[in-house]
């Protein structure tokens, strides 16, 4: 609790914007820990993935693009700093009164979730209650978040991929963005931000992209037993090609996976996970009433479940791709442009 | 196969959300378009048999995945929601149809598709919150819709890059606003174990008065007000419908804060009970003051501005201080009032926006500056676009009238010299009114157009959709048995069934 309160401190009081981002790492593997010590194994998993992996990975991608240094040191804003103290104190008042914590009397423990606790092995049939919630009884919620991942994946491309822009304007950028020791010698190129030359990562990421994919399935299809799921998987997926990138080149990881065929995953999970709704309804039962979708309601569970957990990890992998792909695009449209200004 | 009309509301939000990834992978100009313009025609027709249905027998209640609520998620379709939906997807319907000539002006061919899947996309956002039963829910539906507007919003670069800015501005504020609104919800969890809403308030009672809460009401409270855009939380507004492209202004004037001041009226009235509100929280004397404040400053500010989708977004931010202040009167006459404008200022600002977009699309500039005469060039969208004005204002025969008048007939109910003051405010307002809508008309009618220019309308599949909006607004203002009907039945089923 401590590291976690100095370490987003220092994130704050930290001028390097790459110490920033790998402290933030640092501050997500400590929020997954406490998590895990609350308990919350899948809330704690994800955690782990999406933010010290990804989010960091994102981090230091946008930091290729504009460097990692701050441009000037903002002052003491004192307005925001006032409501921010304020708000604190708010959430601190409201811990007065609070149920106390875990208590098997609090309205959490004896409302809804008893049902969830007791009924969810006869209703659904999965081990992983947290699984039976999130994709069943609370499912059109997560069909909602499948959505709101689309829908990042949509508006980063809309505004980023700009294949057809117009050169001048890729040149107006690339003065506006001055080089910087940061983007790292001649050797490594932006396109790609990959390291052409190095055997030992090559090696290692050789060996390392098969388990990551193994683990990325087990996750995947784990997720009614243990905690995993579609939104973590698809996380270590995405984190497998986003590692071969890296090393290899961008060029490379397009070949095996292109753009378009990304934006076609995108939509295909979401429509995945949409046509289990409409196939339940067209056999007669609400949206995403999986019970009608085989002629015993667990296994018509456990079908409606699998299926929608795919949907979620294929638009998950495919949106982390789209948002790292159009990130380091535009480091080759700026890479391009300042090679023909010095030309 | 059972019958169609039992599905009608997942229909209402799900169809959208399923086109949208269709309509991410379509190309070209027009097919993107038409889907687009189809499926929301199809949303208004489920949300008018609902709205229909829901008259002639009660509320419906639809139990997605089979799951009884509070286990489960419910839709719940009563008269108030029912009533949102016909608005928001009407207004999107009517927009679609002006979109197609005008947005290739503003958006690229190749990113068409994508830009109409994330219309898509908010529109089920906005249609999702309304028709939700579900407090975590309808946070997810306010995810979608608002990352979809700000790609949208984005989205007018061609024209201004700062549309960019705009659009980073308000995915701060109102990523801060979300978030106020979960932390909220989680406080109330906390203190309940339930997120259907008409569990939470069932509950409600039992612990209104605890610490926690209290804090979580007032996440709520605020975090709506943020994506509301209440006077002072209104900073990103003017910048998201000034640099956004023509037809996402036009269509989030009509719907998006809209859908805020619904999630207001619904908490409030449905949640926390009026009494807890009012009596036990005194929420007139928060929200009141802010207001009259709003209205007030930003009719103001609204004069002195030098783009007329600036000065129309200024207007916008005073507008939503007449709903809140419906809202704060605390009565069923101020609720009315207050639901009969959310209407009224729809239908008006839709117009007055799209009639704006008539002028980007001839004169290329939506700058006072450079539509000089453009009375002069483009009569029949001038003329237009002043009507749309007199609505604003509030002259009888218009829709502006019809809800002032109810707003001062709640005001008065308020007691003697407090609701003189507050109709005296409402009147120095609508003059502060008459003056910004004066200035334009006094640009484009009294200066001369610029050397060279000719006569030239904009295009009739502009002009239509256009003079649909204005007319329907005079239409609404006469004839007002739909608006003040439906705003009186929804005014007395949330303060009686409180």
């Amino acid at each position: 609790m401590l590291l976690l309160i100095a370490g987003t401190m220092t994130v704050l009081m930290v001028r390097n914007l790459f110490v920033a981002t790998m402290l933030l790492g640092i501050v997500s593997f400590t929020m997954a820990l406490i998590f895990i010590s609350l308990d919350a194994v899948d809330v704690a998993f994800t955690e782990a993935a999406v933010g010290a992996g990804i989010s960091t990975v994102l981090y230091i991608g946008t930091l290729a693009l504009v460097g990692s240094q701050e441009k000037e040191r903002p002052k003491l804003a004192l307005g925001p700093l006032v409501i921010c103290v304020l708000v604190g104190a708010i959430l601190y008042y409201a811990t007065y009164e609070m149920p106390e914590f875990g208590h098997p009397e609090n309205p959490v423990q004896t409302h809804v979730a008893p049902r969830y606790v007791e009924e969810s092995p006869t209703e659904i049939g999965i081990p992983n209650m947290v699984t039976s919630v999130l994709a069943s009884y609370r499912g059109y919620d997560t069909f909602g978040e499948v959505t709101v991942i689309f829908t990042a994946g949509i508006g980063v491309l809309l505004i980023l991929r700009q294949r057809r822009r117009k050169r001048t304007e890729a040149e107006k950028d690339a003065k506006d963005t001055p080089l910087d020791e940061n983007r790292g010698g001649k050797g490594s190129s932006l396109s790609g931000l990959g390291s052409a030359h190095d055997l030992v990562p090559h090696v290692i990421a050789k060996l390392l992209i098969p388990f990551i994919f193994v683990f990325g399935l087990y996750v995947q299809f784990h997720g009614d037993f243990g905690p995993g799921g579609g939104f973590q998987a698809g996380v270590i997926f995405a984190a497998g090609i986003i590692l071969y990138a890296l090393v290899f080149s961008l060029d490379l990881a397009r070949a095996v996976i292109s753009e378009k065929a990304i934006l076609f995953l995108i939509s295909a999970g979401v429509v995945l996970y949409g046509g289990v709704g409409v196939v339940s309804m067209l056999l007669g039962g609400n949206f995403l009433d999986y019970n009608v979708l085989a002629s015993d309601p667990i296994a018509g569970q456990h079908i409606g479940i699998l299926l929608v957990e795919l949907g979620v990890g294929i638009t998950v992998t495919a949106a982390m791709l789209a948002i790292f792909y159009a990130f380091v695009g535009r480091a080759d449209l700026i890479e391009e442009a300042a090679q023909r200004g010095e030309n | 196969m059972i019958s169609l009309s039992s599905q009608f509301p997942i229909l209402v939000a799900l169809a959208p959300l399923m086109a949208a990834p269709f309509c991410a992978l379509f190309r070209g100009n027009t097919l993107p378009w038409a889907m687009t313009t189809i499926i929301s025609a199809f949303s208004f027709y489920v949300s008018l048999s609902l709205l229909f249905s829901v008259v002639a027998s009660g509320p419906i209640s639809y139990e997605l995945g089979g799951w009884a609520p509070p286990w489960g998620i419910e839709y719940v379709v009563d008269p108030l929601s029912g009533f949102m939906l016909v608005l928001i997807s009407g207004i999107s319907t009517g927009v679609l149809l002006f979109a197609r000539d005008s947005i290739t002006k503003e958006v690229p061919a190749h990113q068409l598709g994508l830009f109409f899947a994330a219309y898509l996309l908010s529109l089920t956002g906005m249609l999702g919150i309304c028709i939700t039963g579900d407090a975590f829910n309808i946070f997810v539906f306010l995810e979608i819709m608002s990352l979809s507007s700000y790609a949208l919003i984005a989205m007018g670069e061609r024209t201004d890059r700062r549309a960019l800015t705009a659009a980073f501005q308000y995915l701060i504020i109102g990523t801060v606003g979300a978030t106020f609104y979960l932390t909220g919800v989680g406080l109330i969890y906390m203190m309940t174990g339930t997120l259907n809403i008409a569990d939470i308030a069932s509950r409600f009672p039992e612990i209104e008065g605890t610490r926690p809460i209290l804090a979580g009401v007032g996440f709520i409270i605020v975090g709506i007000c943020i994506k509301l855009a209440l006077f002072p939380m209104h900073v990103w507004l003017p910048n998201s419908y000034t640099y956004a492209p023509n037809i996402i202004t036009a269509f989030f004037a009509g719907t998006a804060t809209k859908v805020s001041v619904y999630l207001l009226i619904r908490f409030i009235f449905t949640v926390f009970g009026p009494n807890y509100s009012f009596a036990g929280l005194g929420l007139t004397d928060v929200l009141m003051p802010l207001a009259i404040l709003g209205f007030l400053s930003m009719s103001a500010v609204a004069i002195f501005q030098t783009n007329l989708k600036r000065l129309l977004a200024y207007s916008s931010v005073a507008q939503l201080g007449y709903m809140v202040l419906g809202i704060a009167l605390a009565s069923e006459a101020g609720l009315t009032a207050s639901v009969v404008h959310i209407f009224n200022h729809a239908v008006v600002k839709t117009g007055l926006f799209l009639s704006v977009g008539c002028m980007f699309y001839v004169v290329g500039s939506t700058y006072l500056k450079d539509l000089q005469g453009v009375g002069r060039r483009m009569p029949l969208t001038t003329f237009g676009f002043a009507l749309g004005g007199l609505g604003l204002i509030g002259v009888p025969l218009t829709p502006g009238f019809i809800s002032k008048w109810y707003l001062v007939v709640a005001v008065l109910e308020k007691g003697s010299y407090f609701g003189y003051a507050l109709v005296a405010a409402l009147m120095v307002s609508s003059l502060l009114a008459v003056i910004y809508i004066w200035r334009v008309v006094e640009v484009a009618y009294f200066r001369p157009p610029p050397e060279g220019t000719e006569t030239q309308e904009a295009p009739l599949s502009l002009l239509i959709p256009t003079w649909i909006f204005i007319l329907g607004s005079f239409y609404f203002g006469i004839e007002t048995s739909f608006n003040v009907g439906f705003a009186k039945t929804i005014a007395s089923f949330l303060m009686g069934g409180a």
